[in-house]
């Protein structure tokens, strides 16, 4: 048995993208959220409060962007895990693991599958920002911002995959997800820049891999962030490849009855 | 003689709770096996032991010649596995889900697409290939599910509960495909049932199996012949005068006459009859209706586990209901 097969990887990420395109209604109503965020939350705080620490000419729907887009990919990261649970209830997953592929490629086309999803996502919540005037740095700043997307995506997609191998049912899941979804999104300074927190809920944030991530791609797209991208892309890599490990443990162990 | 698959003291223990015990079998290349016993008995965990989804807690067996537990890459090449619940994937084509089996097994490009017309058309599903399985009934899910068991040559083919759930039109349909995979792709096929007329039917060689024990194996014909005569009903003018003319003979073992009513057992009940009827006209005894039952696999069980499979079935929700109707019933008759 192969450990890493590109055939095995490639099938199931090919599933993955059928069932994405077919399921169109999905897309939509998982970008719905994102932009009344987008509109509603920036438009809103834009004209009721002032934020001190923004930098001259951004004003907050441009603070803002960078954390939808973070936002959009932590939420559809995590959930791409459901396709696990979807499988096992469906009797799917019996039929990946008796064949003769190692549970590590199985993780990778899941993790391709979930990642590449979530990061078409992203680019659209970005274009559809760029769309309604949101403005970005250029085109390397473009680019940075994608490999920002696509290491955020890739450490929330497995998450939700160790959450999907311990949890069977789909109540829990949502339940365990939002769990966590929510302190990590709102601790992220997505919504508001992490400063002037009290410095309990200031560490928080700094420990919170989403934060680097979230900075990173305001960085990448408005040429204003807290930290350096050098640390931003450095912590994102580490969370990155130890998410990719511990998933592919941890999936290693699960039954299918 | 080589075989298929052997097995040698396979045991599973899910905690305290034995789910297989200590099962010795040999299965040959080329048959069809059946694994016949009521739901809990241990079939399926016996085929998830041989399909190496679960391993043995003792024991150990080979498929194909290959280790189960040291070479499950090898026993999966070697076998294909149709699930007892719907494995497949409703929001892909037939043929995708076909193509996506392929692909993981490794199949080129040119064998994916002449394997796959070959396995549709085995089970004929070819003009429903490109519709989403979620428009398929439940039939037509169960043949794509075969067809895919099929798609990378297997040497074995388990089918668990293959026809479960299913009219007995197309149960009898996937019958023929049963029969025909093994002829004509020379897969050897292990098949659980709690169905007796499909092991009957179906299979070159049934184990009974109880409690995670093999307590019967043998062809089908020869379990029933083990443990029985035809039993031979007559309703008579005059029982108790023709029970006595009866006794004589030694072709009939035993004689149970109830009012006009007699249960003749004996060995060979077509040949039989015409020699009770030469009989009852010879003694101008009058003969009102005759019938004859030949032992059934559910005979057979009945006489290894001293219940019917039925019976076995019911869940305890159900047998608690039963017990109460009956001594209800008992109650008003006293």
């Amino acid at each position: 048995m192969k450990l890493i097969d590109f055939t095995a990887i490639y099938t199931i990420w090919l599933r993955e993208m059928k069932r994405f395109f077919r399921a169109r209604s999905r897309l939509i109503g998982s970008l719905a959220m994102p932009l009344f965020f987008l509109v509603f939350l920036g438009t809103g705080f834009n004209a009721a409060f002032k934020f001190p620490d923004l930098p001259p000419g951004i004003d907050y729907i441009a603070f803002l962007a960078p954390g939808i887009i973070g936002m959009v990919l932590l939420f559809n990261s995590i959930t791409s895990g459901l396709s696990v649970i979807w499988d096992r209830q469906f009797g799917f997953l019996k039929e990946i693991m008796v064949t003769p592929v190692s549970r590590v490629s199985i993780v990778l086309g899941k993790t391709l599958g979930g990642m590449t999803t979530s990061l078409l996502q992203g680019i659209l919540i970005l274009l559809i920002a760029m769309g309604i005037g949101f403005k970005i740095t250029g085109v390397l700043g473009f680019l940075s911002s994608v490999i920002c997307m696509i290491l955020i995506a890739t450490s929330f997609v497995c998450l939700g995959l160790i959450f999907a191998s311990i949890i069977n049912d789909m109540q829990g899941f949502h339940l365990i997800v939002s769990l966590f979804t929510f302190p990590i999104f709102i601790l992220s300074s997505a919504l508001f820049p992490l400063e002037r927190l009290p410095l309990w809920l200031k560490y928080l944030g700094y420990i919170n891999p989403l934060t680097y991530g979230v900075d990173g791609l305001r960085y990448s797209l408005i040429g204003v962030a807290h930290f350096s991208l050098t640390l931003d892309l450095f912590v994102l890599v580490c969370f990155c490849t130890f998410m990719i490990c511990l998933s592919t443990y941890i999936f290693r162990s699960v039954e299918v009855d | 003689m080589e075989y298929a698959i052997e097995l040698e003291g396979l045991s599973k223990k899910f905690g305290d709770f034995t789910a297989v015990s200590n099962i010795n079998l040999n299965i040959e290349k080329g048959e069809i096996l059946g694994l016949l016993g009521p739901n809990g008995a241990g079939k399926t965990t016996i085929i998830k032991m041989l399909a190496t989804l679960f391993k043995p807690t003792s024991g150990f067996a080979e498929v194909w010649h290959h280790n189960i537990l040291k070479e499950q890459d090898a026993v999966r090449r070697s076998i294909g596995i149709v699930f007892q619940d719907s494995s497949i994937d409703t929001e892909l084509t037939g043929r995708e889900n076909l193509d996506f089996h392929a692909r993981m097994y490794g199949l080129s490009k040119e064998e994916r697409g002449k394997r796959i017309n070959e396995v549709l058309d085995l089970v004929e599903l070819n003009d429903r290939a490109n519709v989403f399985v979620k428009f398929y009934s439940g039939g037509m899910q169960r043949r794509l599910e075969i067809a895919r068991g099929l798609m990378h040559y297997p040497k074995v083919l388990f089918l668990d509960e293959p026809t479960l759930g299913l009219d007995a039109q197309t149960r009898h349909r996937i019958w023929e495909y049963i029969k025909r995979l093994n002829k004509a792709q020379k897969v050897t096929v292990v098949l659980t049932t709690h169905y007796m007329e499909e092991a009957d039917y179906l299979c070159d060689r049934v184990a009974i199996i109880d409690h995670g024990k093999i307590i019967a194996l043998d062809k089908p014909n020869n379990l029933k012949n083990a443990i029985g005569e035809d039993v031979i009903s007559l309703q008579v003018s005059d029982g108790g005068k023709f029970s006595d003319i009866l006794t004589k003979f030694e072709f009939i073992k035993r004689i149970r006459l109830h009012d006009d009513f007699l249960f003749l057992s004996v060995e060979d009940g077509e040949i039989t009859i015409p020699r009770i009827m030469r009989l009852a006209h010879e003694e101008e005894v009058l003969v009102h209706s005759v019938s004859l039952r030949k032992p059934t696999l559910e005979d057979v069980f009945l006489t290894f586990t001293g219940r019917t499979i039925r019976e076995q079935e019911a869940s305890a929700k159900e047998q608690n209901r039963m017990k109460a109707k009956a001594s209800m019933r008992m109650g008003g008759k006293r």
